[in-house]
């Protein structure tokens, strides 16, 4: 009795917050793990930590601060946000920062700007919007409509270029189709289209070091030293890590330095080594524990919008984990996509963060709104 | 209201859709997270070993450690080439902040020139920063100690110890010992065919000329390994496992180094070489050439100054004249021919000869000359030796004819390797009618014959081959090869190395050696003998035999005057001789390039040479019959 009673205050306090307690325990523990495994990656490496530390803070008091944003007001700026965002990918190709090969950074003076990661959240949210405005399943004009705002910035980004931002950016948008009810029908003739597209794009859209990413990815030993070095010794990582690992700091192709971007991309062959697949399967526990909470907050919302964007954004962080993991271990080309919440670096953890506060909200706000 | 009911409506089953659609949502999640587990368990566990292989040949590198090489000893135990440290200045250039600062003080207080901070300059581009780099590659003691007693200031700056061959008797021992220096290619292209290649893998140098070349499998080693940890720019971590590599044997040779000094002492200012053999096991006690040069040199890279000097000099200094000079061997091979004309049967002891002082052939114009002018009347074989009688020896030659004397030369070694363990030999020229052919394609003339009863005429021989064709007289045909290795250097004794024994050759009658060792014994003791002079007073008995070699042919009717001739044209002066008679210990070849004559120049040599081989025994114990030789003494 004492207990319930207990759970029930502090329920009740949480939600007083707007913070979904169980969301909240998984996100911090996949935080804890990154910052353990960026400690081990980063040459142990204490400043490295701090900074990482620092960012987590500043992520979640933005998630916190949109956890208390009222859902409706989402779904009032959709569209402004959108087309906001639209302008800066513009802006971006015609005056933007050029870094590390391609063109992705709007410098606003003060701090350097990535429009991408906008349009992270602008698009789930516009196309969840723009759907669950009429009944679903949508029908055949709205999806076209719907696909004309996702593929629009896709492509921007697509052309800056970063394939991993543009890749996130479809998915989250046509989960939200797939969602909303898309029939299958369509799914299968869309599918075809992306299919017939695909050699679209590697002649006229795809830059020279994609391409060569694509090739080293289908053969890596063809070039061991070369573009093959980074997913060959990554696969070395994992490989050696077996069932339980070489313990922490004791990865030898990390502690080393044979792996590449060990504490931001390759995060993950690092964790893999020195935790070994009983290790890995943890992390994805943690994971997956996030992803079902998540669509359990999609199922439970009160409305399509709360729905469409809650699922889009949940499905997402899975694209991010999948892609990554596939990445680092060789069943996907190396597209640039970080390991959530554990890769070192601030930008998409930020809005990554800044999807669960509005996953919070969602969560939070529909049972004040039942009592209202 | 139809539309609010709609509404409602249409809200459950947006709710119903969305659920079934998140259900098939997790089902694509579940499937892609099987494909990602089910990659992940092979790449962890099927592959297991596979990947630990892979990650430690990252991570493990086997690298060589090179062995010490072997000391080489003289017979008597004294060091003739050693191993010393050469010291280096390097700087680790991640470890130093201001690199220029420390190399200006560095220059300012060891005197480092431009050319060598250039140099490091450039280096320092090349290499990674954390390898160390050398501002200094040989050290001098003094800089070593001033730079460690500042040492602290300088953080990442060190003094890098490595080994190196030194000869301390530099120039005395260069044509024997040879030297070591870098290893080059056509070095690399030989140990790779050789299957040498990972055995020298961490070294530095190797045997490029004499000892140092012939036995260099004894002196280098095996190669060692040193397990190591290293990261992904190569750096070392940490040392895993160490298998030391086994060194290299030390070697004691046959030299007496102070018998090779003597000999260098005795050459100093002229060009020739000499040869001490000990006639019981064919060791080479002293070989020395001169000029000789500095071995050291080589060791540490020549300049290239330095080397077109000696390559250029007129003296030569960079040839073996030892074992590599050829020389008409003039009347120092005339004791040979005695014996093949004796064991032939074309003369005996009773055979004489009057000598006016030329020789002629029925039907030939040409008069050959006796090198004294109006000869030296009633000879025997014995006299025409001990007073080198020419005409005696054209004579015999003349009847000997040339295919017998080639034929009893090449059993004494004339024209071919002696197989002393030196590269740097030659095998001369024992002429014959068919080398003639070849050589010059010509036939052989009677003419020919006859100087070589002299020892000339397309006649040529080394030194070595000089002592070891009278080692082979005195031991009545047994033959040695000459060694220079005595053994190896097994827990502080010498393990020697066997005597390696020839075919001897034949003897068809003894008699006839006695005869010809006692002309031999004539030459240095009798009244009338060559090398009396040169010997007189020793405190022991020797035998022997001058030679002088005309490299000026004068006209028939012409007087070789020296004074008028060049002087690169003068006489070689030659000596072959033994001591003691009766028990011989040492053997003693010296040739002396345009000296003038053997008896006057040459064997003065061999007697110092002997002299100081004996220097510590008495008279007495050099006989075997102590007596009679002393009144064999007195009655000269």
């Amino acid at each position: 009795m004492i207990r319930t009673k207990l759970e029930t205050n502090k329920q009740t306090w949480l939600q007083h917050l707007h913070i979904d307690g169980w969301l909240l325990l998984g996100l911090i523990v996949l935080m804890g793990v990154g910052l353990v495994t960026i400690y081990s990656a980063g040459g142990q490496d204490v400043e490295l930590v701090q900074r990482q530390f620092i960012r987590l803070g500043v992520a979640l008091v933005v998630m916190f601060a949109l956890a208390q944003v009222p859902v409706g007001a989402y779904r009032r700026v959709a569209i402004y946000f959108y087309l906001a965002g639209l302008a800066m990918l513009v802006a971006v190709l015609i005056v933007g920062v050029v870094g590390k090969g391609a063109q992705r950074w709007l410098d606003l003076g003060v701090i350097r700007f990535q429009p991408s990661e906008i349009m992270k959240l602008a698009v789930p949210m516009l196309v969840a919007w723009y759907i669950s405005k009429e009944n679903l399943p949508p029908r055949i004009q709205h999806i076209t409509i719907g696909f004309i705002m996702v593929l629009t910035p896709t492509l921007l980004i697509a052309k800056q270029p970063d394939l991993g931002t543009s890749l996130l950016i479809a998915s989250s948008g046509l989960f939200a189709l797939f969602l909303a009810g898309m029939s299958w029908k369509l799914i299968t003739i869309v599918g075809g289209l992306a299919s017939a597209f695909a050699p679209i794009m590697w002649f006229f859209l795809m830059q020279d070091y994609q391409k060569q990413r694509v090739l080293t990815f289908m053969d890596p030993e063809s070039d061991p030293l070369g573009a093959g070095y980074h997913i060959i010794q990554s696969k070395i990582a994992i490989g050696s890590g077996g069932w339980e690992g070489k313990g922490w700091l004791q990865g030898t192709q990390s502690q080393l330095e044979f792996l590449p971007e060990r504490h931001t991309d390759f995060i993950f062959s690092v964790f893999s080594e020195e935790f070994g697949l009983l290790g890995v399967l943890a992390l994805l526990a943690i994971y997956i524990y996030i992803i079902v909470r998540g669509m359990l907050i999609a199922v439970r919302a009160q409305d399509a919008f709360s729905k469409l964007l809650a699922g889009s954004l949940t499905l997402t962080f899975f694209v991010y984990v999948f892609v990554n993991m596939g990445m680092v271990s060789g069943i996907l080309p190396v597209v640039g996509v970080p390991l959530p919440l554990v890769s070192y670096g601030g930008t998409s953890m930020v809005t990554l963060m800044a999807g669960f506060g509005i996953l919070m909200a969602i969560s939070t706000q529909k049972r004040l709104l039942v009592r209202e | 209201m139809p539309a609010k009911r709609m509404t409602i409506k249409d809200h459950t089953a947006e709710a119903n859709l969305f659920a079934r659609r998140t259900v098939v949502a997790l089902l694509i999640v579940g499937v892609m997270l099987s494909v990602l587990v089910s990659n992940l368990y092979v790449l962890q566990i099927k592959k297991f070993q596979d990947y630990q292989t892979r990650s430690n040949g990252n991570r493990i590198k086997v690298l060589p450690v090179a062995p010490n090489r072997g000391l080489i000893y003289d017979r008597k135990g004294r060091l003739l080439a050693e191993n010393r440290p050469v010291y280096s200045l390097e700087i680790v250039p991640e470890q130093v902040e201001d690199i220029d600062g420390v190399v200006a003080e560095l220059s300012a207080m060891l005197d480092i020139s431009d050319d060598e901070i250039k140099d490091f300059e450039q280096s320092l581009k090349r290499v990674r920063r954390f390898k160390p780099v050398a501002l200094r590659s040989r050290l001098s003691e003094q800089d070593v100690a001033r730079f460690a007693a500042q040492q602290h200031r300088f953080p990442g700056v060190s003094i890098e110890a490595r080994l190196t061959r030194f000869y301390p008797y530099a120039d005395a021992l260069t044509h024997v010992l040879g030297y070591v220096a870098r290893i080059n290619k056509k070095d690399l292209q030989k140990l790779r065919e050789a299957g040498q290649e990972d055995n020298y893998a961490a070294t530095h140098d190797i045997g490029k000329q004499g000892v140092e070349r012939y036995h260099e499998d004894l002196l280098h080693g095996e190669v060692g390994y040193q397990q190591v940890e290293v990261n992904s720019q190569g750096r070392i971590i940490r040392v895993l496992d160490f298998d030391p590599p086994t060194p290299g044997q030390d070697i004691v040779l046959n030299i007496d180094i102070d018998l090779q000094m003597e000999a260098r002492k005795a050459l100093e200012g002229r060009r020739g070489s000499v040869v001490a053999l000990d006639p019981r096991t064919g060791g080479v006690m002293a070989l020395y050439s001169n000029p000789s040069y500095d071995p050291n040199l080589f060791v540490h890279g020549i300049s290239s100054k330095d080397y077109s000097a000696l390559l250029n000099s007129p003296d030569r200094p960079l040839i073996n004249r030892a074992t590599q000079g050829q020389y008409p061997p003039a009347s120092t091979i005339k004791p040979h021919l005695a014996l093949v004309g004796l064991e032939e049967g074309i003369i005996d002891s009773e055979t004489t000869l009057f000598d006016r002082g030329r020789y002629q052939l029925k039907n030939v114009s040409h008069v050959w000359r006796d090198w004294k002018k109006y000869g030296h009347g009633q000879v025997d074989v014995v006299k025409s030796v001990e007073v080198s009688c020419d005409i005696f020896f054209y004579d015999l030659a003349y009847r000997l004819g040339i295919d017998r004397i080639s034929d009893a030369m090449q059993q004494f070694g004339f024209g071919d390797y002696t197989g002393i363990d030196l590269y740097e030999e030659s095998d001369a020229n024992m002429p014959s009618r068919g080398w003639k052919r070849a050589r010059h394609n010509e036939p052989w003339y009677i003419g020919d014959t006859i100087s070589v009863g002299i020892g000339q005429s397309y006649w040529t021989a080394t030194p070595l081959q000089l002592a070891d064709s009278l080692m082979a007289l005195v031991n009545k045909g047994s033959r040695y090869v000459p060694q220079i290795i005595r053994g190896n250097l097994v827990d502080d004794e010498v393990q020697l190395q066997p005597v390696k024994e020839l075919r001897p050759i034949p003897v068809k009658n003894e008699e006839n050696w006695d005869i010809v060792l006692d002309s031999l014994y004539g030459t240095v003791n009798r009244e009338h003998g060559t090398a009396r002079s040169a010997f007189s007073g020793a405190h022991y008995i020797s035998g022997g035999k001058t030679g002088t070699a005309q490299l000026f042919s004068i006209g028939q009717d012409e007087e070789y005057e020296e004074e008028n001739v060049a002087k690169h044209l003068r006489d070689n002066a030659m000596y072959i001789g033994y001591a003691p008679i009766d028990a011989p210990e040492i053997v003693v070849a010296v040739a002396l390039e345009n000296a003038g004559g053997g008896s006057s120049n040459a064997a003065p040599v061999a007697r110092q040479i002997m002299d100081f081989h004996f220097r510590d025994r008495t008279f007495d114990s050099l006989v075997l019959n102590p007596q009679d030789a002393a009144e064999d003494n007195e009655s000269q």
